[in-house]
Order: structure tokens, then sequence, then C-alpha cells
């Protein structure tokens, strides 16, 4: 289980970082978002990964920790509410730079000089 | 009441922010300025009775729902937080008091969002929880990005779309840092952690360092130190210069955050971390400095200018934290209050400079004069003395102080010629700023008849903030033991820890 949940996140987070070196707001937009569920599997597997452990009720030496889940929950609303808020900025970037790089203009590379010449 | 008063610098922004967004405030502008200037200063009141209290009888924790520490999340209100706390207040007073002669009528929701803004700095500032430090870096922040597109134009799109993504991935950062502390340590309570750390062993050692230099990337993402500082210029200059200067405590929020951490919990009873981020604090602070004044000296504009002097202060800051010793901590705590207010006014005295020349604006070139030559050369020159560090004001305490306290250590042998050259080029580069802005014409005064005077609250403001530096000096006595007492207790960790985890009320 621990390799599965590790190479999960692994993932996810090499292809966010991908995304957000596309450098264009609709992939960065989605490497955030590939980028804050990673960091949401990684908060909950900080309480260690266990199964058929109980809730913390009354008294009982085994049980789950509950604290993860609720930095978990934190962090989801939190991430919810910014990547609202990015979606629309790159909406009203879009409109007002006419284009979506985020520097406002597709910079020159090697290969468009070549094109020119 | 009175041992509520903790939680209110925090509870008081938010009733605030919420009131100005319903109906008799909403609808008309008068109703909406004298709530928000009124509750401003009610905010700053305060502080400083808070700040009067914790003087009195040391550190005061707050456990919120009265679940004590390290179970529940508590604020912990010491000498360092209540003085930064105060001096979030005081500079919100004075961005409200500004924006109010006109500039919060030029996009939407200027008094919310400066509440909003003012409840997350002070949240974290006071919290004693790094989760809740999360939390409280998020919602100053989404206030931020709101305020930064206030009355914006194209260049501010870009500067704010940078500035979030970059923000975003700087959080996804901070959740992963704190995810591997929690996994080794168990808990996220600043005092407890400072505790368990020096009893990490074998692995959970790496493990720990991984985390917390994962928070030091943040950090200085937020602080924006060196490699990582390539955003602020371009924000700072590109957004309104009155939230600008509000602005300019939250670098220092990302400077607190590390003073914190690398102080308390990665400090000396660290065990096997014992100062685990001195050597990358050190260097890196020394290369911000130099960057920040090469930026000084190229800047075209005014505005620039002071994002960079920004810069300058910031590399400052965080060679006094990298010293770890009481007398540098007491010092950086001097002139970060002294640099916040005088950078905050130099922000506002480019803005009052660019709407009384016209068309040149802030631009370094020749171009028509002033309308108010006396009033702004004056007050920009106390300015520049002030950032500079010349005598008679409290720059040049604070750098005395610094050099007072960096001359026993080895490192003196580096820093004293950066900071002393740096000096000289802010010097020559302001003077340089001024001279050009306000003795350089190009055509007669009679022209500039259709600008208007600057509004008396403006004047006001700025007057207010550079009167604190000659203030600083002439209080110089009180308040520099003030500063010694909250570097003491900031380094006073064991018995931190025994206030906040013994002492919840």
């Amino acid at each position: 289980m621990e390799l599965l949940y590790a190479s999960c996140v692994g993932v996810l987070v090499s292809c966010g970082v991908f995304l957000l070196l596309r450098a264009r707001t609709f992939p960065v937009v989605l490497g955030l978002t590939m980028i804050s569920y990673a960091v949401n599997l990684f908060l909950f597997s900080a309480g260690r990964l266990t199964i058929n452990k109980a809730v913390v009720l009354g008294t009982g030496a085994d049980y789950a920790d509950p604290l993860p889940q609720a930095l978990v929950l934190t962090a989801i609303v939190i991430g919810f509410a910014m990547t609202a808020f990015v979606v629309i900025l790159a909406i009203r970037g879009r409109a007002d730079l006419g284009s979506d790089h985020v520097d406002g203009y597709v910079p020159n590379t090697s290969a468009d000089n070549k094109e020119q010449k | 009441m009175i041992q509520h008063l903790a939680s209110l610098p925090i509870l008081l922004p938010m009733l605030t922010a919420v009131i100005l967004l319903l109906p008799p405030c909403g609808k008309s502008v008068k109703i909406r300025r004298l709530v928000s200037i009124v509750m401003a200063i009610a905010t700053f009141a305060i502080s400083v009775l808070l700040l009067v209290h914790i003087n009195n009888t040391g550190i005061n924790v707050y456990a919120i729902g009265n679940w004590s520490a390290p179970f529940g999340i508590v604020l912990v209100a010491d000498m360092l937080s209540t003085l930064l706390v105060t001096l979030t207040s005081l500079l919100g007073l004075g961005a409200i008091l500004y924006g109010s002669a006109g500039d919060d009528e030029k996009g939407s929701f200027y008094h919310p969002l400066v509440h909003f803004l003012i409840l997350g700095v002070n949240g974290a500032f006071l919290t004693g929880d790094l989760f809740n430090l999360f939390v409280f870096f998020e919602v100053l922040l989404i206030a931020s990005y709101a305020l930064l597109m206030h009355a914006g134009d194209k260049q501010n799109t870009r500067a704010a779309l940078q500035y979030v993504i970059l923000n975003l991935v700087g959080s996804s950062v901070f959740l992963i840092g704190l995810g591997i502390l929690y996994g080794v340590l168990g808990t996220l309570n600043i005092a407890d952690m400072a505790q368990k750390v020096s009893e990490l062993t074998g692995d959970d050692v790496y493990l720990a360092k991984a985390g917390g230099l994962l928070l030091l990337i943040v950090f200085a993402l937020k602080g924006a130190l060196l490699p990582l500082h390539l955003w602020l210029p371009n924000t700072y200059s590109s957004a309104k210069p009155v939230v600008a200067a509000l602005f300019a405590i939250m670098t220092k929020v990302g400077v607190y955050a590390m003073l914190r951490v690398y102080t308390v919990i990665f400090g000396e009873q660290a065990g096997a971390l014992e100062h685990m981020a001195q050597p990358w604090l050190w260097g890196l602070a020394i290369a911000t400095i130099i960057v920040g004044a090469i930026g000084v000296m190229a800047a075209q504009d005014l505005r620039k200018l002071t994002s960079n002097l920004v810069l300058v202060s910031v590399g400052t800051l965080v060679a006094l934290i990298a010293l770890q010793n009481v007398n540098a901590t007491a010092a950086l705590l001097y002139y970060l209050v002294h640099s916040t207010l005088v950078s905050a006014a130099l922000f506002l005295l480019a803005d009052l400079v660019s709407i009384q020349r016209g068309k040149v604006g802030d631009r370094l070139v020749a171009g028509r004069c002033v309308k108010q030559p006396f009033l702004l050369g004056v007050c920009f020159i106390v300015a520049a003395l002030t950032v500079v560090g010349m005598p008679p004001l409290s720059g040049f305490v604070g750098k005395i102080w610094i050099l007072k306290a960096t001359l026993n250590s080895e490192q003196a042998l580096l820093f004293w010629p950066v900071y002393l050259v740096t000096s000289f080029a802010l010097l020559v580069a302001l003077s340089r700023a001024g001279t050009t802005l306000f003795w350089e014409h190009k055509s007669k005064k009679s022209e500039n008849a259709d600008s208007a005077n600057a509004h008396p609250l403006q004047v006001t403001v700025i007057i207010g903030l550079l009167a604190c530096s000659p203030l600083l000096v002439i209080f110089g006595g009180p308040i520099s033991d003030y500063m010694l007492g909250a570097a003491t207790q900031l380094h006073d960790i064991s018995g931190g820890i025994n206030a906040v985890l013994k002492g919840g009320m």
C-alpha cells in the first residue's frame, strides 16, 4: 500500500510541475490543482497509513490520528477557493493582455527566431 | 474582558470587514469611510492596550475554545508578536486614512479588504500553531490578491497573475513541509514542536530537517529573499501606491515566521538540528542586500526604487536572524519597525509626486516641477535621510545598533563592508532621485495649474508616518529596552514553552 500511495503522490506532483512549467494559464491552473491533490494525499499520510483502526471515542490505545484529516479538510477548502480565484484571474488576464501566457505575451524562443529568418 | 484581549486584534478587523460589506456601509461612501476609520483607530487602540498589558504581565496565552495546548489552537501574545501587531494596526490605519482621500473609490471593496488583510497579518503574528499560521497566511494572501487588482490596469493584471500563481505554489510547499513535520513530531504547536524536536533520533532527524528547510523556501518566498525575490519589485510597483505601502508589512510576515521558527523550533535547544537554517539564511541575506542595492541604483522610477529598498531591508533583517543572539534580534526589531514605516511613507510620497508631475509620473527624468515643492521636498529629504541612516533620525540609531550587534561575531568581516557600501549606494541613488524629481525642470511652474494640491488627509498620513522616525529616536531609551525585552523573551525558549504548555488560561 505504501508503495502505491507514494508513487501516486509522486506522479501527481511531477505532472503538476510539468504543467506549471508550460507557463500558459490553463495548464498552470491544472498543474496547481494536481499539486494540491498530491499535497492533500500527502498530508493525509502524515497520520500514518493504517486500516481498521478505531476513531477517537472513549478510551482505547489503538486509534487513528484524527488531526491529519482535519488538516486535509482545511487544505481542500482553501485550495478550492484559491483555484476559483486563479481561474477568474486567468480569464481576466486573457481578456486584458490578449494572450494566455503568464507573461502576457509569448516570449520569442530560438525556434521562432529561426522561422522569422 | 482583559483575558480576551489577545484575540481582539484578530476579531475586531474581521467584524469590521463584515460590517463594511452590509447595507448602510455598503451604500454610502461617507458612512463606509467613517466606520472604517473609527474601527481602524479602535484596532490600533486595542493593540496598544495589549502591548502595555503584555509588557506588564508577560506572555499571554489565549486558548481558543478553551482547549489547552498542545491539543487546541492557542494564540500566543508575547512582546514580539504584540509589537508587530501594533505596527500592523498603525500601518493599516495609515492606509485607510490615505485611501479615504479618494483612492478607495477607484475600485471596489477597498475598506473591507484592508481590514481582512489586517486580520490575516495580525493572526499570523499572534498564532502559536504552525498550521494556523498557514491559514492566516492564506487569509492575508487572498486579501492581498484582491487589493493588488484594486483600480488595476493591464500591467497590474500581469503582475497579479504571476504573484498569485507563485504564492499558490508556495502554499503547496508550505503544506508539504507541515505534513513532514507533523509526521515526525506529531504536533504542530510551536512550543510543543520546540520541545519534541530535540528528542528525535535516527532517520526522523533528516525528515525533520527536510520539512524545516521546505518551510524556509516558503518563508523566503513571502519575505522575498534572494532567489525568490523576483516577484517583489514588479508586484509592488504595479500596485496602487497606497496598497504597496500597506504591503510593506507583508514581507515582514515572512521575516517574522523565519525568526520564530528558526529561533524557537530549530534554535539552540534543537539537539541535532541546532541552528540548521543559519548558513542558508546568512549567505542568502548578504546576497539579497547586494542585489537590492543594485536594483536601487538601477531603478527608473521612484516606486521601483522603493520596492528595491524593501529588498535591502529584508536582506538586513534576515542577516540579523542568522546571527541568533539576543542583541542582534533586538536590533532587528528596531530596524524592522523603522524600515516598515519609512518604506510605506516613501510609497505614499511616490504617489503624490507622480500625481503632481502629470505625464512623467514618478519616473526619474526631468519633467515639470511638482505643485507643492516645499512640502514634498522636505518629506522626501526626511524619508531619504531615514532610509539611508543619516544622523538625526531613526535609521542612524538602527544602523549603529546593527553594526554594534554584529561587531563581535566573526561574520562582521563580511557584513560590515557589504552593509556600509550598500548604505553609500543608497545615499547616491536617493540623492540622484531627489535632485531629478524636485530640481530638474523642463518647463515653468505655471504649467501645472491643472493638478490639484495634495488632500490634507494624504499629507497628514505621510507626515505621521515620517514623524515616527524622530519619535523612535527621542523615546529611544524605553523603546530599545522594550526591544531587548522582546528579544530576551524570544530567546528564552524553555520559558516560552512553559508559558504556552502549562500556563494556558
